[in-house]
């Protein structure tokens, strides 16, 4: 397919990995941010192909895995009122709250479904007026636009059985986190290309300059993350500390205008408690007055009243969920296969913490890719 | 995150909030919102997460940097090429 | 004036009723107009008699409960053949005869079912395999998907081979008889869930008579298995756990569709793990691997048979000391039945499956929790 073959060229890739190479002098930890990057990187194994010299440590990128507990279980009781259908993204199924999975809530009777499009929950609620259509909004800022424009749409539709529980977060804050957590190990950010598609760079300036930190906004194939390692390595080894964008094919030093507006007039930036990282300002959305009725929790009071009551706890201690390292993990502090729960007490079917159950969540990727690898393999052509 | 795939408009209908298009990946055809790609025309290429557009695929850019790539590969010390 | 007619259900229904499952007139009716017609040999008796084989049989069950009922290149019918067929044929049986259980859905339009029995017989008039044996139930509205299927199939080993992943070897070769994912993704258009120019059809179809080539012209196999639900990546994991030793493919050998391939694409799914039905992997030794190849080329069904990768050994061996003792699984043992494909005996240490990426890289192919679920993020 266009724009996807062309930059997963074999020839391409070893270009850049001699660029790579050349550029190299030291050892480098560089933290993609993107789970979408970290599924990638081990798809493909660019981080074995890479020198030895560069670290690729996996960022808090995945939406799915951050979302907090509390309103996990909210969904969970939504889907179980008669009466209700919820509508999400199929990542979001299996991850586990304190009253299981989603999957569970349907088969405990549950009306979950899943979508591909925000406006198909829209249209669900159109063509259900006898139901109450709850959309469990997860993503970044890439997807939140694409929720705020389905809000809109059940507005002038004139929709009553329509709501939006809400857990879209915000990028910036976690990388802000990140860098000021005294554990920090990052020395250079891979920043998720499709969050700047529609946010910009402009963001990120700040965060660059005060923590000193290389920041190269990086798309998705083979060649595009290995395009943010060199531009990154270069500044590292250079002394600069920069914001890059390598993905200008697609992201714009100004974003898109028109999604920001959207999500403007639908959403504010408000504080949230992340799973596996903690409290972090200005980390989530709520809606501003005008789309107040659009609000789940608000709809349903007390499907999610304990969402304010018990914080995680913050920062770099272990995770409340016992022996689980994902608090350290989601920060690149530790990758996942130090842990050690990983795939001996937690596998993808028994989950001891969010990473390991979505399929761009770091835990997942290496069990997917790398378990079982640690017995050597010689491997030769067949 | 964010599983977003460049495909290439077909038709567009709508105008607005209700701007959209069938886009075509491979072979594949999809119904995707362009409202917020306005500049995006028939025949363009654009990004599109979960059935909605966020940018158009700026050709020449994504022409430039594979050219970009493949000269490193003549270059005998590729050095500080940056683009 | 019009002749009387009795008011009682001597017509035939247009749609299956709970009395098609009574054990009464409507039954049999339904047996008689529906059944017989397409599978002549059907037993009225309580058994169907057949005749004895000499020398080893294979036997093997499988329940079909595809939605939608009926697909581009196929449908629940024909699957509910080729499927057991195909597990027959993995076992290097000659398939000989089948059973069919039917679970109806009261109000299942009798036309659907009238294809879907017509379909059966003719995927077991291709497959050379009599359906013997029936029964059918009929369960009230909104208790089934229109129609679930359950075949029974019994086949004859005309061979000396113990096939399975016990009998694959270090040094092997690694055959894939098509292109990958193309059923599951068939599946999701007719379902309406992605639209295609020109949509992929099901490369559901049955196995046997590659298979029996293969065997009758004495090319030494030493594993095969269909891929199902779970895709190449699923059926190589099995075959790598059950024989503890590690198989490498080659992710640019394997054949995808440009459809299977875009649809994946924009689903975030791994093509290496996209259902088939008509579709097997076969391992053998390295010397005798064209000239598999090559008779597999001359079947329709897998006339785009490749070769993959190979096993490379047990990577663990050295390292570690192997638990299992005695006899390989699945070996013969007189009087006990033999344990099939899907026999669940316990994996074997060091088992693994790796794939060479296009750039070089290799990475761990690894059986997923379940379904793959489109990817959003």
């Amino acid at each position: 397919m266009k724009y996807l073959d062309e930059f997963r060229s074999a020839d391409l890739v070893q270009n850049l990995l001699r660029a790579i190479r050349s550029a190299v002098t030291r050892p480098w930890t560089i933290m993609e941010i993107c789970g979408g990057q970290t599924h990638s990187i081990l798809r493909f194994g660019l981080d074995e192909l890479l020198p030895r010299e560069i670290t690729l440590v996996h960022g808090p990128g995945c939406p799915v895995c951050v979302t907090p507990v509390e309103l996990l279980d909210a969904a969970g009781r939504l889907a179980r009122m008669p009466g209700v259908v919820l509508c999400t993204f199929g990542d979001m199924l299996r991850v586990p709250g304190t009253l299981g999975d989603l999957f569970q809530a349907r088969a405990e009777g549950g009306d979950v479904r899943i979508v591909q499009a925000p406006s198909d929950a829209v249209r669900m609620a159109q063509r259900n007026p006898d139901r109450h259509v709850v959309w469990f909004a997860v993503g970044f800022e890439t997807t939140a636009p694409a929720t705020a424009l389905a809000v809109k749409q059940a507005r002038m539709l004139g929709l009553e059985n329509f709501s939006v529980l809400l857990a879209h977060v915000r990028v910036p804050p976690a990388v802000e986190a990140i860098l000021s957590s005294p554990s920090n190990r990052v020395q250079g950010f891979l920043a998720a290309g499709h969050v700047c598609t529609v946010m910009g760079t402009a963001e990120y300036e700040q965060l660059a300059r005060r923590f000193r930190v290389p920041i190269v906004v990086t798309g998705f194939e083979p060649c595009d993350i290995l395009e943010g390692v060199l531009h990154c390595v270069r500044q590292l080894e250079a002394g600069r500390h920069e914001v890059e964008n390598v993905y200008n094919r697609v992201v714009r030093s100004e974003g898109n205008r028109q999604a920001q507006a959207l999500m403007a007039e639908v959403f504010r930036p408000v504080d949230l408690t992340w799973r596996g990282i903690g409290s972090l300002p200005g980390g989530g959305l709520a809606f501003t007055a005008e789309y107040e009725r659009f609000d789940a929790l608000r709809r349903f009071d007390g499907a999610c009243d304990d969402l304010a009551r018990t914080p995680l706890p913050e920062g770099n201690g272990a995770n409340r969920e016992g022996e689980c390292i994902a608090a350290l993990v989601l920060q690149g502090i530790r990758k996942p296969n130090d842990c050690p729960a990983f795939a001996v007490r937690c596998t993808p079917e028994t989950p001891l913490g969010a990473p390991m159950v979505s399929s761009e969540g770091a835990c997942a990727a290496y069990y997917r890719y790398r378990h079982g690898q640690a017995a050597s393999l010689t491997v030769t052509s067949p | 995150m964010c599983l977003a795939v460049p495909g290439r408009i077909v038709s567009i209908q709508g105008h607005d909030l209700d701007r959209t298009g069938r886009v075509r990946f491979g072979s594949v055809v999809r119904e995707v919102n362009l409202s917020c790609v306005p500049e995006a025309d028939v025949g363009d290429y654009v990004l599109v997460h979960v059935g909605f557009a966020i940018s158009r695929v700026n050709e020449a850019e994504a022409e430039r940097i594979l050219e970009h790539w493949r000269q490193m590969g003549e270059e005998p010390q590729p050095e500080g090429a940056t683009p | 004036m019009t002749p009387l007619v009795c008011p009682s259900p001597s017509q035939e229904a247009e749609r299956i009723l709970l009395a098609h499952g009574g054990g009464g007139r409507l039954m049999h009716r339904l047996i008689e107009s529906v059944f017989r017609p397409a599978f002549g040999n059907v037993t009225d008796l309580d058994a169907a008699v057949v005749p004895s084989p000499s020398g080893r049989l294979a036997f093997t069950t499988d329940s079909f409960v595809v939605k939608p009922l009926f697909f581009p290149g196929g449908d629940i019918g024909s699957l509910a053949v080729q499927g057991t067929v195909n597990d027959l044929a993995m076992m290097g049986a000659r398939p000989l005869w089948l059973s069919a259980g039917f679970i109806l859905e009261e109000g299942l339009p009798m036309d659907t079912l009238k294809r879907i029995v017509a379909s059966m017989q003719r995927a077991a008039l291709e497959a050379e395999v009599q359906v013997v044996v029936g029964d059918t139930k009929v369960v009230e509205h909104g208790r089934c998907d229109g129609l679930y299927i359950n075949t029974a199939g019994i086949g004859i080993l005309e061979h000396d081979l113990s096939l399975g992943p016990q009998a694959v070897r270090e040094g092997d070769a690694i055959l894939l008889s098509g292109d990958v994912g193309r059923h599951g993704i068939a599946i999701l258009a007719a379902r309406n869930e992605l639209e295609f120019d020109d949509p992929p059809r099901s490369d559901s179809a049955a196995l046997a008579r590659p298979v029996l080539d293969l065997l009758q012209a004495g090319v030494e196999v030493h594993c095969l298995r269909d891929l199902t639900r779970g895709g190449l990546a699923t059926a190589l994991v099995e075959i790598a756990r059950s024989s503890g030793l590690h198989l490498h493919i080659h992710e640019e050998a394997v054949p995808v569709c440009d459809a299977v391939r875009g649809a994946c694409e924009l689903l975030g799914f791994d093509p290496l793990y996209v259902a088939n039905e008509g579709c097997m992997v076969v391992i053998l030794p390295e010397s005798e691997a064209e000239r598999a190849l090559t008779r597999l080329r001359q079947h329709e069904v897998t006339a785009k048979a490749v070769r993959i990768g190979r096993v490379l050994g047990n990577p663990g061996a050295d390292a570690r000391e192997s638990r299992e003792s005695g006899g390989d699984p699945g070996a013969d043992a007189p009087g006990s039945p033999c344990l099939g494909a899907d026999a669940p005996g316990s994996p074997k240490k060091g088992g693994v499956v790796t794939a060479q990426t296009a750039l070089g890289s290799s990475r761990v192919l690894d059986m997923l929790s379940g379904e793959q679920l489109p990817r959003i993020c």
